[in-house]
């Protein structure tokens, strides 16, 4: 506690989530700075989240330019046409949400954030990453951890109406040991999602595709390649449905009402790791709109400790 | 019909700061229009339960959903959603809580299948004189010593404590609160203080009986806590000499106390009671006689704060922050803006599944704070109608009531108004109609409405004795119910002070009600049970069934559970309660489903009370008292 006294500003914007986490959280979240790479629709929702939460300050990064798929999904985005000429949608995400709480000060950074440097992720306590490579991922992930300060990261990706969110506070295991955790000494509850999703990462990395890039077309060679997966892990193919393949193949585009609770439940998460309050979920979080469950699945490996 | 206030900005985010004041519908419609331009949105700036909106308007509709505040409405929509044969999906949150509801007429429970617990209420005894909690404070400070000094004087108010010698203190009440011609406020202050912190106490104590099992209470006098000339030295009255707004008064800030978050000594509690006594009679004089407590009102919620904690410390109970006081005494529902985000995502899932006619998909969700069973977010089965709901199924009811004694006015206040939640109802004997609310009626109709609610039941030409059938109807909810009527002779003043019992419901799952209840932290104290809707929820959260049905969900198939039928009238043997009675408990009881993480670092409790956390109800176990209900899948 730093002894500073919320504003009477803020005393009065916060005061129903004060009642929930207390005035010292408060306090922490003022002062927390947040990085995120990957602007979808669920990434939206999780900006709006921490900024009305009353976070120091979030960084905006995603250089794409704006197109119809990230209208469906991306409230932040009015489809106003003179707006969109020549703005990125970090550019455009980033107008709005300042709006959205005055009190927080929302940036844009522009370039590829799997190569910056250290020096760069020094500056913040949260980094939040979404559409990209498992490669990238990891390497972000290996960055946060090599810096001696304590940033926690989170890895979250809807498609169709799923979705998953990574955690790593550091406490818990390392991205790269998480993913490699042979699939046999896995539980045999373990959502499939988590399977799925590895299936689909993988055929997109090894077709060249940006995330998200596939369509029905790729199903016979998804399948094909969830077969080699799981007789290399000597996992049951049953592990991992087709439809479920199918959906997340098909269904680019995020469905909203997912992106909305996902987005939440990102949001809840970032929070709670700021202000130390509540137990984090360890590690995986999953959801799918058909089922219904919103799961948390521990991934580690056995002899790591927590 | 709500309008945008500062505090809804950290989560409803279609508003802005410049919105504040602005209706909430109007501008959420033009927020959204900002970004989905083509959808036809038509905002309504009024009460729901506004005679305008008939069975024909909902009937207009594929799907309604509600994002009410309290009961009240809830209940109001319920019906008529079941009268125009619209889907209603519900929903509620509360901090880290929240819930989706799917209702279905004839496929589903009804909102009110299960009786949803009204807002919680305290006995009067224990608010005029054993306090134990510090709730207990707030709702003496708030209801009545509030009330009786800044509100309608004409109202019956429990203030003065009952003495052996009942005469001589209400005598007594008429002079003590009322301020002498020409008395200084100082002195009167001090009176007033002296009289309820210390006077009022002895009295209390000298009664042995009271304290024989209790902490005894310390009486407080002004002049221990603030010899004479410190008061004087209070308050800078200059600071709140900018108050031609009287928003802007503030006993704080003339005091220089500065931070909501602290405890406050005695001594300061002390301080802030005279000075905003002091600031209500200088500065806002002419709204003396009418003020209602507002917890919008700082000065308000400065006098109850200091009120309650003067009250708290002579009684031994923990003092509290102004921010914690202000929340129990205003029912403050705590919330954020990423619980509202899920649980809004879950309801548009639910209502897409209802406007693409897939009745096979329709489930409840809840938003855990921690995992069940590894689940943040737990669906859940909806169950078939329950068959003796009085809303959905119209069962009867069973009404037990000394017929020579009680009026037609008492059942139509307590039980067809309170209970019933019927707000025009209409009352029926056979093919009589004994009693109904309308604007269009006659001089001679109303007469003899007047007439009849003043006749006792067996007074009336076909007298309504035991045997006979009352009927009641509310046009408006097209909700008609049917209550047998039982003669009894006597009723316990303590736990049946209405002096009737009503029964016949569903069987609540919920933990033995202890009702002595007649004081509620909001409705004055002569209005005792009935108008007990002030302790809602904002934003509500209620899951009937989550915890038991975390057990059935996991992979099992459709098993059939019995249903165990509650028959009409018939109360559970060995359960002493009231069916439709008021909960004990409107604070959501997690314990029986949150498992795993064995170190639940709970988030810090500001109020550890059961307060004000209004519709947030976790009822737990469903299953336990043996009655099951069938399952829809």
């Amino acid at each position: 506690m730093d002894g500073e006294e919320l504003t009477e500003q803020e005393t009065a914007l916060y005061d129903r989530q004060i009642r929930v986490w207390g005035a010292d959280a408060q306090r922490r979240l003022s002062k927390a700075h947040i990085l995120v790479s990957g602007l979808k629709g669920t990434v939206a929702e999780f900006c709006k989240n921490v900024v009305l939460a009353g976070v120091g300050s979030l960084t905006l990064i995603d250089d794409r330019p704006v197109t119809e798929e990230a209208l469906s999904a991306n409230f932040l985005i009015a489809p106003d046409e003179n707006n969109l000429s020549g703005k990125s949608i970090a550019e455009l995400c980033c107008d709005s949400l300042k709006d959205f709480n005055p009190m927080v000060r929302v940036s844009v950074e522009k370039g590829d954030l799997s190569s910056f440097g250290g020096d760069f992720y020094d500056k913040f306590d949260v980094v939040v990453v979404s559409c990209c490579s498992q490669t990238a991922k990891k390497l972000i992930n290996e960055k946060c951890r090599k810096l001696a300060k304590r940033v926690a990261f989170y890895a979250v990706d809807c498609r169709d109406s799923c979705g998953e969110i990574f955690v790593d506070l550091q406490n818990y295991t390392y991205s790269k040991e998480a993913i490699a955790v042979p699939w046999k000494s896995l539980p045999r509850r373990m959502s499939k999602l988590y399977y799925a999703m590895r299936v689909i990462e993988r055929f997109e990395e090894a077709e060249g595709r940006n995330p998200g890039q596939t369509s029905i077309e790729d199903l016979p060679k998804v399948l094909k390649l969830r077969k080699e997966v799981c007789e290399a892990h000597s996992l049951n193919e049953s592990s991992i449905p087709d439809l479920l393949l199918e959906r997340l193949v098909t269904g680019t585009r995020e469905f909203p009402p997912v992106c909305a609770i996902v987005g939440g439940i990102l949001g809840q998460e970032v929070i709670k790791a700021i202000s130390g309050k509540g137990d984090p979920v360890k590690n995986f979080f999953f959801f799918d709109a058909m089922e219904g469950k919103g799961t948390i699945e521990d991934i580690s490996e056995p002899n790591n400790g927590s | 019909m709500d309008t945008i206030e500062v505090s809804n900005l950290n989560r409803q985010f279609l508003f802005r700061k410049s919105h504040v004041g602005q209706s909430k519908a109007k501008v959420a419609r033009d927020a959204v229009l900002r970004f989905r331009p083509h959808i036809s949105i038509t905002p309504y700036h009024a009460n729901v339960k506004d005679p305008d909106f008939k069975v024909d308007f909902f009937k207009q509709f594929n799907v309604v959903l509600n994002g009410l505040d309290n009961l009240d409405a809830r209940r109001h929509v319920n019906r008529l959603c079941l009268a125009a044969d619209v889907p209603l999906i519900e929903s509620g949150t509360t901090g880290f809580l929240g819930q989706v509801t799917v209702h279905i007429k004839g496929k589903t429970e009804c909102y009110e299948c299960h009786p949803k617990p009204a807002p919680k209420t305290y006995p009067v005894c224990t608010i005029t004189s054993t306090p134990s909690k510090f709730i207990h404070c707030i709702v003496w400070a708030k209801d009545l010593l509030f009330a009786k000094l800044f509100g309608d004087k004409n109202q019956d108010n429990d203030l003065n404590v009952r003495s052996s010698d009942a005469t001589s203190s209400s005598e007594h009440a008429e002079d003590v609160f009322e301020r002498k011609k020409g008395e200084g406020i100082e002195l009167y202050g001090r009176r007033i203080y002296d009289h309820v912190f210390g006077y009022n106490i002895e009295v209390a104590l000298s009664n042995e009986e009271t304290w024989k099992n209790r902490n005894r209470p310390r009486p407080i006098y002004s002049r221990d806590v603030l010899p004479f000339e410190q008061i004087q030295q209070n308050g800078n009255v200059d600071k709140n000499l900018v108050a031609d707004d009287p928003s802007s008064v503030s006993a704080m800030a003339s005091l220089g106390l500065k931070s909501p978050q602290d405890i406050w000594s005695l001594k300061d509690n002390s301080r802030i009671f005279f000075e905003s006594l002091k600031l209500f009679l200088v500065k806002r004089e002419k709204e003396i006689g009418n003020l209602t407590f507002d917890k919008d009102d700082q000065l308000a919620v400065e006098f109850v704060t200091a009120a309650a904690n003067i009250r708290a410390s002579s009684f031994g109970i923990p003092l509290h922050s102004l921010f914690e006081a202000k929340g129990i005494a205003g029912n403050i529902v705590h919330a954020v803006a990423t619980t509202n985000a899920i649980i809004a995502g879950l309801i548009v899932i639910e209502a897409i599944k209802v406007l693409q006619n897939d009745a096979n998909s329709y489930r409840m969700t809840y938003c855990l704070e921690h995992p069940s069973k590894k689940m943040l977010l737990m669906p859940v089965d909806p169950f078939e109608p329950n068959k003796s709901c009085y809303v959905c199924s119209e069962t009867p009811l069973l009404l037990e009531v000394n017929t020579h004694c009680s009026k037609l006015r008492d059942v139509v206040e307590k039980i067809v108004k309170a209970k019933l939640g019927m707000s025009c109802p209409l009352v029926m004997h056979g093919s009589a109609l004994l009693y109904e609310v309308g604007d269009d009626l006659d001089e001679d109709m109303v007469a003899n409405y007047a007439a009849n609610l003043d006749k006792v039941l067996s007074g009336f030409p076909s007298p309504i004795t035991g045997g006979t059938i009352l009927t009641v109807e509310d046009l408006h909810q097209e909700l008609l119910c049917n209550i047998n009527i039982k003669h009894r002779e006597e009723f316990d003043e303590e736990k049946e002070p209405d002096g009737m019992v009503l029964s016949g419901w569903t069987q609540s799952p919920v933990k033995e009600k202890n009702d002595n209840a007649s004081i509620n932290n909001g409705a004055s104290a002569s209005h005792a049970p009935s108008q007990a809707v002030s302790l809602e929820g904002k934003e509500g959260a209620s899951a009937s069934h989550a915890p038991s049905q975390a057990v059935s969900l996991e992979g099992k198939e459709d098993s059939e559970i019995e249903i165990v039928p509650v028959g009409t009238g018939s109360i559970i043997p060995g359960k002493k309660r009231k069916l439709l009675d008021i909960s004990e408990d409107t604070v959501p009881d997690l314990s029986s489903i949150t498992d795993e993480t064995s170190s639940k670092n709970k988030l810090e409790e500001i109020d550890d009370d059961d307060d004000g956390d209004d519709d947030v109800v976790m009822l737990d176990d469903g299953c336990s008292d043996g009655i099951k209900k069938k399952r829809l899948r």
